[in-house]
């Protein structure tokens, strides 16, 4: 792998991460961090349909009408997103009803529309394929850290691996109890809110 | 009488209760991008009202007529009648969605200049707007009939347009504020979402 390749992977993980620097794809961001499990699994099916559309749509570029161009993307993206969705229902049934509407939802994830428009209908499909791991890896790594957190604090566990000891809880005899807001909404709001000022002071960034 | 009091706290329920926004994380890139201003939030807000209050009925009539299992045998072909396409929903959803707002933008372009410059640069957005293709699959999730789907698209745009302009207040305010420099803009905003959240939290509490 050439330097250039390895620029584009690394550039979206921490310096231009889709979440906290190009502000795309937030909604599922905060919707399905509820759980570790449901955040890495979204992020898988994510990175499936980033990986596929960036590399269909940069083959496709040169065909592609630039008035239409929106419509062709989105008709890619959607066949992608249903191709998920039925492979999820039939191995994952449960995480898939969990997800409910976020799957369908990938459609509509700006992160998708973004990159084919921003990257994909400019460059080889190579490049276009390593934008959209560089960019899954950096959507997925903003996800699994909010979760971390949501699940940690909002229910004690980790994958569902009771993480902390029960003999802390104040039902036990401790002083311990789960923060319940985190598994809120306004918990994912806060947590992502403070996830990018640490990231943003780690790479100077100030927004005007 | 029943039947308007069912329609109004199904109303009640999607502005405030569950806010689309705010509770589902729907349309959060285009609330965080056009929250900075308030008249163009106010545009956005009556956007989404008047393209969710078309699309969430249409997308009913396309879901019974053609999409669920059995809804072609209208047609009168014994064959078609056993014809399930319901997992072609995504892709039929995001094309009427697509197709709607290209088609309204014609029609105030041609009948209310008057609208149309004042909605007219935020309807191409609005086509990759997640809380419209969210509403749309949430009705096809909670099986609304049409009535339902009605009430429940035009209301859950007044959640959206509620929450995204009382938050380019808020932002209005927050200019004469010191913030942390990597707080400043995105990360405060999530915070001050999370607050808001918090607040309509507060909803919950009512017993319909």
């Amino acid at each position: 792998m050439d330097k250039k390749a390895r620029a584009i992977i690394s550039d979206p993980m921490v310096d231009n991460n889709p979440i906290t620097k190009q502000i795309l794809g937030i909604c599922s961001a905060l919707a399905i961090t509820v759980k570790m499990e449901q955040a890495v699994v979204m992020s898988l099916a994510l990175a499936f349909v980033l990986v596929c559309s960036n590399v269909i749509i940069s083959l496709l570029r040169k065909g592609i009408p630039g008035k239409i161009r929106i419509i062709v993307q989105l008709t890619v993206i959607a066949s992608l997103v249903i191709l998920i969705d039925e492979i999820l229902k039939a191995y994952l049934y449960d995480i898939s009803k969990q997800l409910s509407v976020f799957v369908g939802l990938i459609i509509t994830n700006c992160i998708i529309m973004g990159r084919a428009e921003a990257f994909a209908m400019q460059n080889n499909y190579k490049d276009a394929m390593y934008d959209g791991l560089g960019n899954a890896i950096g959507y997925g790594s903003v996800l699994i850290i909010v979760a971390t957190f949501r699940e940690l604090l909002g229910s004690g566990t980790l994958f569902n691996y009771a993480v902390m000891p029960a003999s802390i809880y104040l039902e036990n005899g401790g002083w311990y109890v789960n923060n319940g807001l985190m598994l809120l909404a306004p918990g994912a709001f806060i947590i992502l809110g403070l996830i990018i000022w640490v990231q943003r002071t780690y790479t100077h960034y100030i927004e005007n | 009488m029943e039947l308007l009091e069912h329609y109004l706290s199904l109303a009640t329920k999607a502005i405030f209760i569950e806010n689309i926004l705010l509770s589902y994380f729907l349309g959060m890139c285009s609330f965080l991008a056009i929250s900075k201003k308030i008249e163009a939030s106010i545009g956005l807000g009556f956007a989404v009202i008047f393209v969710n209050g078309i699309t969430v009925p249409l997308n009913y009539l396309i879901k019974e007529f053609f999409l669920n299992e059995g809804a072609l045998s209208w047609v009168g072909v014994p064959s078609l009648a056993m014809v399930d396409l319901s997992f072609l929903s995504f892709i039929t959803f995001i094309a009427t969605i697509a197709a709607m707002v290209q088609l309204v933008e014609m029609l105030l372009d041609k009948f209310s200049p008057a609208l149309y410059n004042s909605l007219g640069i935020f309807l191409p957005l609005i086509a990759v707007n997640c809380s419209i293709l969210g509403a749309s699959l949430f009705m096809s999730e909670r099986g609304y009939d049409f009535g339902e789907s009605a009430v429940f698209g035009v209301s859950s745009g007044a959640g959206f347009a509620l929450a995204i302009i009382s938050m380019a207040a808020i932002r209005f305010k927050l200019k004469y504020s010191n913030i942390p420099d990597g707080l400043k803009g995105l990360g405060i905003t999530m915070i001050l979402t999370g607050l808001l959240s918090m607040a309509y939290l507060a909803f919950s509490g009512i017993n319909l």
